[in-house]
């Protein structure tokens, strides 16, 4: 087992070198001009110098600060929505068929309208944002908050829990792993939909910017260097971020197991 | 195995026929009624004169440009393309994404390569690659769907690769120890085996897709296609015909999660017990 795991990553390994290995090859071949497929040295000079003047940091700075308010405002709405129309059939019979309708309308459809309503910048791409992350994080806390399992509910009740107490003792530790899948997807939902938002409706700054603001002068290295950082910060929110937060809540409450049960 | 989630779209609350003749219209009636209140409440906004009519325009106003649009040929042009798009991009994917995680399923060797591949790609949000796919293959029609098919590829890749893995052990060996040779093996075992997962993949692969597609239309200056359209119609301050694009996207990314996949799932798993098993 452990010689099948060392073999496992050195073929890993060998793809990645050789991937680069090949890149650089290409490159270097001058089959393409320099300019289009620059060598990974050059990338990486570039994503060093926009690190050390302190740009690359301003880039991602403005996209983060757009996401996180997207996002918060997408939490708030989207979770409280979700529990109310669990818990209240009027509510739920309202909403319903308006999320059904609206869900399949993609954030970027919407781009050119919030356009002509709020001009390029940040109010633009902070609602795109907000409507691509509401959806997942509204349907999973619903489907979270109706998946509480109704004998705890019972139980609960007959042990004298008032509805304050009901609601977080049990129903929001309840919901809570699927309240955590929706914030992972409206978040992975949110990081593409800043980029494509801020390519088509930003002024300066954002990494989306960047990158469709360097091909005009045909700057594929700046392009390379912001899309590495995009995929990095995409994946220490995935990974570290919200794995802390569901290590913190949900395995700690040993919610997990029920909730997959 | 935060890919392999689906995230489908909520059923209205259902009006089947068996319902008897009252109870079926009030269910018709509950589902109208919040697009009754959305419709009033934009009408209002609408008319009120708080927003430029040309930005705000009323319901007539759109419905009027949707007809006007749909008679003269445009929309029908705009949506023709861009379902083509569509269907060629997310073709390559399904394909050559079937083909891989088959592939990473079946052979140690492809897996230990790919997954590292693979791993570094996906989580870099598709659309970030579109300039950089205009540079290299110019703007137009086959930047866009090359770059639908690389990004919605993903998924298909991850699901079919975890579908295949996760076909029983035991399956295997009694059809094998029942005779079946490879070819067997594949077709009967291990293909209707993976089938939910790859098609949980196909449909997260083809709601990325059109999310991505309507973007990349805005972005790569094609003649034709819905994103275009909504994007070009800003230039003249037509929101009248923007708001009839967003519609029929709407329209179609609805059919494609209820119909397309849905009934592609009855026919297939759902007839092998497949879905049940699980």
């Amino acid at each position: 087992m452990d010689a099948q795991r060392r073999r496992s990553l050195v073929r890993g390994a060998l793809a990645i070198a050789g991937s680069a290995a090949l890149y650089e090859g290409v490159s270097y071949s001058g089959m393409f001009p320099q300019v289009l497929l620059p060598n990974i040295q050059t990338v990486a000079g570039t994503l060093w110098g926009m690190l050390a003047d302190g740009s690359m940091f301003e880039h991602a700075g403005a996209t983060l600060l757009r996401v996180l308010v997207g996002f918060t405002l997408a939490t708030a709405l989207g979770v409280s929505l979700g529990i109310l129309m669990a818990r209240f059939k009027a509510v739920e019979n309202f909403f319903l068929p308006l999320v059904s309708a609206l869900m399949p309308i993609p954030s970027f459809a919407l781009v050119p309208l919030f356009m002509l309503w709020f001009g390029l910048g940040n109010t633009t791409t902070v609602l795109v944002v907000f409507y691509g992350a509401t959806f997942p994080i509204l349907f999973n806390t619903w489907s979270g908050v109706r998946a509480v399992n109704p004998l705890w509910l019972r139980a609960a009740g007959a042990m004298g829990a008032d509805e304050r107490k009901l609601f977080w003792k049990v129903i929001l530790p309840g919901a809570s792993p699927f309240i955590i899948t929706g914030m992972r997807q409206g978040f992975l939902r949110a990081w593409i939909a800043v980029v494509g938002a801020e390519m088509i409706a930003a002024s300066d700054w954002g990494l989306g910017w960047v990158i469709f603001d360097a091909e005009q002068f045909l700057q594929a290295d700046i392009m390379i260097a912001s899309i590495v950082v995009i995929g990095i910060i995409g994946f220490v929110f995935e990974r570290l971020v919200f794995g802390s937060i569901e290590r913190a809540t949900v395995h700690r409450w040993g919610m997990v197991r029920v909730a997959k049960g | 195995m935060q890919d392999a989630a689906t995230l489908q779209a909520p059923a209205p609350a259902p009006a089947p026929a068996s319902l008897p003749g009252g109870e079926r219209l009030r269910a018709v009636a509950r589902n109208a009624f919040p697009f009754l209140v959305l419709g009033a409440l934009w009408e209002i906004v609408a008319l009120s004169g708080i927003f430029p009519r040309k930005l705000f325009p009323t319901l007539g106003d759109i419905v009027r440009s949707f007809v006007e649009l749909t008679v003269a040929g445009t929309l029908p042009h705009h949506t023709l393309d861009t379902l083509i798009r569509l269907s060629s991009g997310f073709g390559i994917a399904a394909v050559v994404g079937v083909t891989i995680g088959v592939l990473m399923g079946r052979s140690r060797l492809a897996e230990d390569i790919l997954l590292p591949l693979v791993s570094i790609l996906a989580p870099i949000p598709g659309l970030a690659y579109t300039p950089l796919f205009l540079l290299w293959f110019g703007p137009g029609q086959l930047s866009a769907i090359l770059l639908v098919a690389f990004v919605s590829m993903f998924p298909v890749i991850y699901n079919s690769w975890t579908g295949v893995k996760a076909v029983k052990e035991i399956w295997l060996r009694s059809a094998q120890s029942m005779g079946a040779d490879k070819h067997r093996l594949f077709r009967h075992v291990i293909l209707p085996g993976a089938m939910p997962y790859m098609l949980t993949g196909l449909r997260l692969g083809l709601a990325q897709a059109w999310r991505i597609l309507i973007a990349v239309e805005m972005l790569a200056s094609v003649p034709w296609g819905l994103g275009w359209l909504i994007f070009g119609a800003r230039e003249f301050l037509d929101t009248a015909a923007m708001m009839a694009g967003v519609i029929v996207i709407a329209v179609i990314g609805l059919l494609l999660e209820k119909y397309v996949f849905q009934k592609l799932e009855d026919y297939t798993v759902v007839r092998w017990g497949m879905v049940g098993s699980m």
